[in-house]
């Protein structure tokens, strides 16, 4: 693997769907090894789109996408898609295997590894999301947001060189919220987090980008975008009541 | 698996026979039913001695007796139609308590009953023996398409979560004040219908998004390694095996 | 109609095992086609049909009251065959069966065969037959699929009817004339047929209103509205190879292009499907035809029988059986409902007929016409 080379890398990247609708209109996004990336901006302006894009299950229509250097391509996929952990946003959606153990352990085996190794991995991810005393539970036992955790474990489990989390916060309660910050916190991967939260993205991601209308409309320190009152309107991006971003000490 | 099903069937158990590879008791299950619907209806013996196999098996595995009886609700609706039999049967007519009832079908009515009642009886201490995500390893293992025991597993995985939300959506309804009563509100169950196959439909193109963003290829990884040794297979051969010699005895007596 | 062991003898219960086999077989490979299109195919089977099973175990637990504290449920052939085309309705209704049987202990393990050849295998593609062969015949709106789904169930129902009497025939354990059977399976049936049916059409009119996308049936109906949006796409991507039928149908469900082509790729051989089921279809309605005639009329007891079987059919979600206050009233008559099961007959027979028909000549034009379309988004 290419060490230089950032985590992410996404030049000139366009793409309409087969009906016509073009969703992104040329994304240059760059996010190195170990940032904490906030992707910020309106429903509909593209940000699901984007991040499929990111393991190959869209391809370019025009553009790149490279990943530690590899760009993603056909032939690569199975390589693609180990680095760039998504976690989807229904964790229903994403735990798909009748236990929690055997769930973390699909994108290690799809990838071939068996026996003690594999479980090795599979306990290690569990561990590193505070979840391993729930190994043989199904799924579906678990409350929402340790069901969140599980879902990140799965993904951690295959050792991606980055994390993508589509709204990880959604649907979460104050205290598995900060669960899941404390989790994403300790972890030494890039993160890429889709979100609509902006206290979350304010806490966790020094940095930040506005996707709107297709492309990159602003990328800064999120703090400095979260105090752009014009920008945040031209983008409907809105804080919660009473929250003040000058009053909060962010995270470097 | 499943567990919003597996606790009202699996009961869970340290017994020989929960012990027992899925794939060995689904093929003794499969083989005992095969030889009992074989059997001549005549052999009546046979029968209670097919009977006395299953409570040897499911005394083995612990299971009660009140447990197995209650699961065997399942087959009343065709004890209701054997007992009709005897009145529509044709053929040679007896006359018992003032009716007039067919003898074949009587015979007919004894032969559903016996061997309806043991088949379920057999599924039921199969069920409540093997967890659910072992019986669909051990059919795969027995043969079956991988291809149509991922179907399954995906079924029961998503059953309660689609359970679930065709509650949800009743429960919405009933929020709104509306009652189905009668023909008049199957359009709106309907539409309910209809919005919970999109919202199925879409979770399975979701689905299918996470499981190939994890390096989905077509098939699943199999990553247990449960084999069945020979002692195993001679065990839940039993079964079987002293079935059939109770059958082949029902022919020749 | 969950068959219990030991109501069909061993021999005929593998038999139809092995028909069950051959057909769940064929229908893998077809359930691919269906759900994928192009090369994805194999990966989206699993999880789409096992969503879709899953729906139709659901929605069979969902009552619809009749009157007076009954209630119907669906059997959901006819409605699985509409909506994700005849394969993978066979597919899920097949797995469905499979899970009852293995897991509640509902319909016989030896019967499985019978029980798959019937509900799963008969209903799904009788339904879809004559529902491909009403929407070529009918003119192309909405109401015409509301329509064609509305008879498709209808006759499915009376036809997995045929079906069953048809292996009692073979190989009934019970000493009840096959005429009888005949007249009480068609008779009530046909009752039960019309609660799919209307439920059915209903359901299917649901879906069509809001994702017509996702309705295979009628994936045609859309085609000249897809014709027009194609080419605007062409300049949002220039220079780039054009993926986006391929990653299409994985991203959005309103990916038009590529299932357009799909359903037309296989027609060859689906064309000796379609009639190697007709002719299979009309040899068991002659055959239950030729039973009803020497079936003697008994009013009551097979109005009594016709309860229990109904009651058979209907046990394992609904407590109580649908429809069952209609047959009491409308059946007393043998003669009518003797009547009722030789005019279905014939008609299923007429209509898959006719429908095979219409679907062969129509397919032959539509073949050529989807070659024409199909290249066409190519060469922008």
């Amino acid at each position: 693997m290419n060490t230089t080379a950032p985590s992410l890398e996404v030049t000139g990247l366009a793409y309409a769907y087969p009906d016509g609708h073009q969703a992104l209109f040329g994304v240059d996004l760059t996010v190195a090894r170990g940032e904490r990336v906030a992707l910020l901006g309106p429903n509909g302006a593209g940000k699901t789109t984007l991040v499929l894009h990111l393991n190959g299950i869209l391809e370019a229509g025009a553009g790149t996408v490279a990943v530690a250097g590899l760009p993603v391509a056909k032939r690569n996929l199975a390589e693609i898609r180990r680095r760039v952990g998504i976690v989807f946003q229904d964790p229903d959606d994403q735990l798909f295997m009748p236990t929690v153990r055997e769930d973390v352990a699909f994108g290690p085996a799809a990838a071939g590894l068996r026996g003690a190794e594999l479980e090795e991995r599979v306990i290690e991810a569990l561990d590193r999301v505070g979840m391993a005393g729930f190994a043989d539970r199904p799924p579906h036992h678990l409350s929402f947001g340790q069901r969140r955790r599980v879902a990140v474990a799965t993904v951690l489990a295959m050792r991606p060189e980055i994390l993508v989390l589509d709204e990880p916060s959604s649907n979460l309660d104050p205290a598995s919220r900060r669960e899941l910050a404390d989790v994403l916190r300790s972890l030494d991967v890039t993160v890429l987090m889709v979100t609509h939260d902006l206290p979350y993205a304010l806490e966790l991601c020094p940095r930040s980008v506005v996707l709107s209308g297709g492309v990159i409309a602003a990328d800064g320190r999120t703090q400095d975008l979260l105090c752009d009152a014009e920008l945040m309107a031209a983008h409907r991006l809105e804080l919660p009541f009473g929250f003040d971003p000058r009053s909060v000490t962010a995270p470097v | 698996m499943g567990a919003g099903h597996a606790h009202k069937l699996y009961r869970h158990g340290h017994s020989p026979v929960h012990a027992l590879p899925a794939h060995c008791k689904i093929a003794a299950v499969f083989g005992f039913v095969l030889i009992v619907v074989s059997t001549p209806r005549e052999a009546v013996w046979a029968f209670a001695l097919y009977a006395l196999l299953l409570a040897a098996v499911a005394a083995a595995a612990r299971i009660p007796a009140g447990f197995l009886l209650k699961r065997l609700l399942i087959e009343v609706p065709f004890v209701a139609f054997a007992l009709l039999m005897p009145f529509v049967a044709e053929g040679p007519r007896v006359h018992a308590l003032g009716m007039s009832l067919s003898e074949s079908g009587l015979w007919g009515a004894w032969n559903i009953l016996a061997k309806g009642t043991l088949g379920v009886a057999a599924s039921v201490l199969l069920a409540s023996t093997t967890e659910l995500r072992a019986l669909l390893l051990g059919l795969q293992r027995l043969k079956m398409p991988p291809m149509l025991v991922q179907i399954a597993s995906f079924m029961i995985r998503y059953g309660d979560v689609i359970t679930d939300e065709m509650r949800r959506m009743r429960i919405a309804r009933v929020s709104r004040g509306f009652e189905a009563r009668g023909v008049r509100h199957w359009g709106v169950l309907a539409k309910s219908a209809g919005a919970l196959f999109i919202r199925s439909y879409e979770r399975g193109e979701r689905v299918h998004l996470a499981m190939v963003s994890r390096g989905y290829t077509g098939t699943m990884p199999v990553t247990d390694e449960v084999t069945a040794g020979r002692a195993q297979w001679t065990s839940a051969a039993l079964l079987p095996l002293a079935a059939l010699a109770v059958c082949l005895l029902g022919w020749t007596l | 109609m969950h068959v219990p062991d030991g109501f069909i003898n061993a021999p005929v219960s593998v038999a139809t095992g092995a028909v069950a086999a051959a057909a769940v077989a064929v229908s893998l490979r077809g359930a691919r086609r269906e759900l994928g299109g192009d090369g994805l195919g194999g990966e989206r089977t699993a999880p789409l049909a096992g969503l879709v099973a899953a729906f139709i175990f659901a929605v069979q637990m969902l009552n619809f009251p009749v009157a007076a504290g009954t209630s119907g449920h669906l059997l959901g052939g006819a409605l699985a065959a509409i909506l994700v085309g005849p394969c993978t309705g066979v597919l899920c209704v097949s797995v469905v069966l499979l899970m009852q049987g293995v897991l509640f202990a509902d319909g016989g393990l030896t019967a499985l065969g019978v029980n798959i050849t019937d509900m799963a295998v008969t209903t799904t593609v009788v339904a879809y037959l004559l529902f491909r062969g009403l929407v070529k015949v009918l003119p192309r709106k909405r109401r015409s699929i509301t329509v064609a789904s509305f008879v498709s169930a209808l006759v499915s129902v009376p036809a997995a009817a045929l079906v069953f009497t048809f292996l009692y025939a073979l190989g009934g354990t019970a000493d009840v004339s096959t005429g009888k059977v005949l007249t009480a399976m068609v008779g009530v049936h046909v009752l039960i047929g019309i609660g799919e049916a209307v439920i059915t059409a209903l359901t299917v009119g649901a879906v069509i209103a809001v994702r017509p996308d996702l309705v295979y049936g009628a994936r045609g109906l859309s085609q000249p509205l897809e014709l027009k949006v194609t080419p605007v796409a062409a300049p949002a991507a220039p220079g780039a190879p054009r993926p986006e039928p391929v990653a299409a149908p994985v991203a959005a469900s309103e990916a038009a292009p590529a299932t357009e082509a799909e359903p037309k790729a296989p027609a060859p051989r689906s064309t000796k499907r379609v009639w190697l089921a007709g002719v299979a279809a009309a040899l068991v309605c002659a055959g239950g035809i030729s039973y009803y005639a020497s079936a003697s009329p008994d009013g009551l007891e097979k109005v009594a029988q016709d309860q229990g079987l109904d009651k058979q059919e209907k046990d394992h979600a609904a407590k109580d059986s649908p429809l069952a206050d209609y047959s009491v009233k409308d059946i007393t008559d043998a003669r009518l409902s003797g009547g009722l099961a030789g005019v279905i007959g014939v008609g299923a027979t007429l209509a898959v007929g006719t429908g095979v028909f219409v679907v062969v000549r129509r397919r032959r034009d539509a073949a050529d016409a989807a070659r024409a379309d199909d290249r066409t988004p190519e060469q922008v």
